[in-house]
């Protein structure tokens, strides 16, 4: 049941080296006027991530200012409902609300190194967007976040969120209008800026260094998770290690710490509107070659789902490996199901999910007791808090009546 | 469809025929799909002293382009404008000049290396633009376009050091674009300083022509950077025109005046 393939130690998620390959996914896949802003960010990175006084730096303020670590948190109530035992990594617990802080603290410190004074971000959900203003705002760094007008409509505190921290938000309006259309233009932007300008990309995607970079600075997550739950487990790993995936980067930084140390099993949970595992196939986009939804001719499909952070038609390069070789698998949810998982979340532990996480306990709940044998210990990264969804979980609710969704 | 032709070297020969002889070149951009009559609106361009055509295949994702290529492409996709279609379309006809295609990697991965190096071969088109492939991952496109006998057009960009406009100037075939500001296309007000720098790095490289494309609008621009390149890609100022409904007419009148501006200033 638990695979090995490719699960020798320090081997499955390392260094991809100076091509960005994991397998014959990544690379870098952009225009020549991108290369030498790729080629100092690799540089910049690999140095400082060379440095013990870069990671002391890092960690203390993750942890002075970040808040970590989070705690892992047995479920006490689910996990009897469900007959397994289920843990959360809590990183809604982290500062601004999600795992994302990791990543553009990280990224912040080598855009300094590199003597860049701006950010720009792409988000999503807005949780990436708000980590990338504070960010800027503790390092007194300029910002602008570009986010679909899709996205604006749907996260409107995170807009102002956003502002509130110094932040412009720019709205993309085209495409979908959602997060691949803002990849496209905060991409379209920073060619026109790379000089002064460094992108803080929100997930382990794009052109080589970012799907290696950002997973190393997502480690963390994965890393303090192992250790937990070695202290919960009497020393033993989960046999469940299970991540939401829209780029991957709540569940990369958390396979980090799983898989070369374990043989526990890795699932990525994508929603089942932006399958780009189960329903892609390979092609180049933002960069990086990875799977892809899109049609015969190549175009890239739209992704819909009820959660603005999996609203993509890809995934990062290193998950598109870890599945051909065996190490995780990749599922989905759909969006009924999670509405149900927010709410039994909710009411069973007081632990109100983000959407995005909730991708991930939805799965844990339709398979519990079946796929998952009962008594199990399943791991789960709770990657981030539901406070910025609520608004929209009251009317797609109000609007469910008879979907047997209302409680 | 048209005889396959042997293509291989063409472009480059045709290109540097012209420049030895005196001449400037123009090579205007249309987006293939952008209007129902796009084909006629590109002969009309190229019979108005074009030196060679460039024709983008529309993609969903257009990274390079900005906000007038990026509505044309739109459009394109939306009067169901596929690979297969355009090229089917440019085999039928003869345009009187070279026909470059320009697209993003992902209809290439899509289609198939080999597939689509032969079937631009039997398209009668003579190059390739695949601005999201540099040099370290041009390989298996590159070698199957070569064996194709399609030119793959490489592109150097202000940031591209010396070293390294000469590798990419090595790989490339045809002509070399070069990159003239740091951004992405679309109209600009002036040219930037940067395209006579970038001119000057391939030329002290390579004996194929360099053409400066990106942000280049004007007639007064283009004889501006003829001034110090070998020639001028001209693409917004040209697909504005058109999805303003200017027509072929229209394009064939700027074109026109792109020439005489980059022959008599
Ligand atoms: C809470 C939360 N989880 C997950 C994601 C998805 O990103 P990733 O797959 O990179 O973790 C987002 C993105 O916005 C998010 O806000």
């Amino acid at each position: 049941m638990i695979s090995d393939r490719g699960a020798a130690p320090g081997h499955v998620m390392g260094d991809p080296g100076p091509t960005g390959r994991f397998g014959e996914f990544g690379g870098r896949f952009v225009p020549e006027s991108l290369v030498a802003a790729c080629d100092q960010l690799e540089h910049a990175f690999r140095e400082a991530w060379a440095e013990p006084s870069f990671h002391h730096t890092f960690e203390a303020l993750l942890a002075s200012y970040g808040g970590r670590p989070t705690p892992v948190t047995e479920c006490t109530r689910l996990s009897g409902e469900l007959g397994i035992r289920l843990l959360l990594k809590r990183e809604d617990l982290a500062h601004t609300g999600s795992h994302k802080l990791n990543n553009v603290v990280g990224q912040a410190m080598v855009a300094q190194r590199m003597g860049k004074r701006r950010l720009i971000a792409e988000t999503g959900a807005g949780q990436h967007g708000v980590a990338t203003a504070t960010a800027a705002a503790l390092f007194g760094m300029e910002c602008v976040v570009y986010m679909g007008a899709l996205d604006t409509e749907r996260q409107a505190l995170n807009v102002f969120r956003m502002e509130l921290l110094g932040a412009e938000v720019r709205e993309v309006h085209s495409g979908g209008r959602t997060l691949k259309d803002a990849v496209n233009e905060a991409m379209r932007e920073w060619v026109a800026t790379v000089e002064h300008t460094h992108y803080c990309l929100g997930s382990v995607m794009g052109p080589h260094p970012y799907p290696w970079m950002v997973r190393e600075l997502q480690r963390i997550v994965g890393d303090e998770a192992r250790a937990q739950c070695r202290i919960i487990l009497d020393g033993a790993d989960p046999d469940l290690v299970v991540a939401c995936v829209g780029g991957g980067s709540n569940a990369a930084g958390t396979f980090a710490g799983f898989a070369d140390a374990t043989t526990s099993q890795l699932v990525g949970v994508e929603a089942e509107g932006g399958a780009a595992l189960t329903m892609g196939v390979p092609g180049v986009l933002h960069g990086m070659r990875s799977a892809l939804l899109q049609d015969e001719a190549g175009q890239i499909r739209e992704a819909e789902s009820i959660s603005a952070g999996l609203d993509y038609p890809g995934i990062g390069p290193e998950h598109a490996h870890l599945a051909a070789i065996g190490r995780a698998r990749y599922v989905t949810a759909d969006d009924a199901e999670v509405l149900d998982a927010f709410q039994r979340l909710s009411r069973t532990e007081g632990i109100i999910p983000a959407l995005e996480s909730a991708h991930a306990i939805a799965w844990v709940l339709a398979h519990a007791g079946k796929e998952i044998p009962s008594g199990s210990t399943v791991l789960v990264t709770l990657s981030g808090r539901g406070d910025k969804d609520v608004s929209q979980v009251r009317d797609l609710l109000g609007s469910a009546a008879g979907t047997g969704q209302r409680v | 469809m048209r005889v396959p032709q042997p293509v291989s070297g063409m472009l480059a020969d045709h290109l540097r025929r012209r420049r030895d002889g005196g001449a400037k070149l123009l090579i205007p951009y249309v987006t293939a799909g952008m209007t129902d009559d796009w084909l006629v609106a590109a002969g009309a361009v190229a019979a108005s002293g074009a030196d060679a055509l460039e024709v983008g295949l529309p993609f969903s994702d257009p990274m390079m382009d900005g906000p007038v290529i990026q509505a044309a492409s739109l459009r394109a996709l939306q009067r169901g404008t596929t690979p297969q279609g355009v090229l089917a379309d440019l085999a039928a006809v003869d345009l009187g000049v070279p026909v470059v295609v320009m697209t993003y990697y992902n209809l290439v991965v899509r289609m198939g290396h080999r597939r689509m190096a032969s079937l631009l071969a039997e398209s009668g088109v003579a190059g390739a633009i695949v601005p999201d492939l540099p040099l370290e991952e041009v390989g298996p496109w590159a070698a199957a376009a070569d064996e194709a006998g399609v030119a793959t057009v490489m592109l150097v960009a202000p940031t591209t050091d010396a070293a390294r406009v000469g590798r990419i100037a090595e790989r490339s075939r045809g002509f070399v674009y070069g990159i003239g500001r740091m951004g992405v296309t679309g109209e600009q007000a002036c040219v930037a300083s940067s395209a006579a720098r970038v001119a000057g790095a391939v030329r002290d490289r390579t004996d194929l022509p360099v053409c400066i494309g990106i942000g280049v609008s004007t007639p007064e621009q283009a004889h501006e950077v003829c001034r110090v390149a070998d020639g001028v890609i001209v693409g917004s100022a040209l697909v504005r025109r058109l999805l303003d409904g200017g027509g072929p007419d229209g394009a064939a009148e700027f074109t026109a005046a792109l020439r005489r501006g980059i022959d008599t200033g």
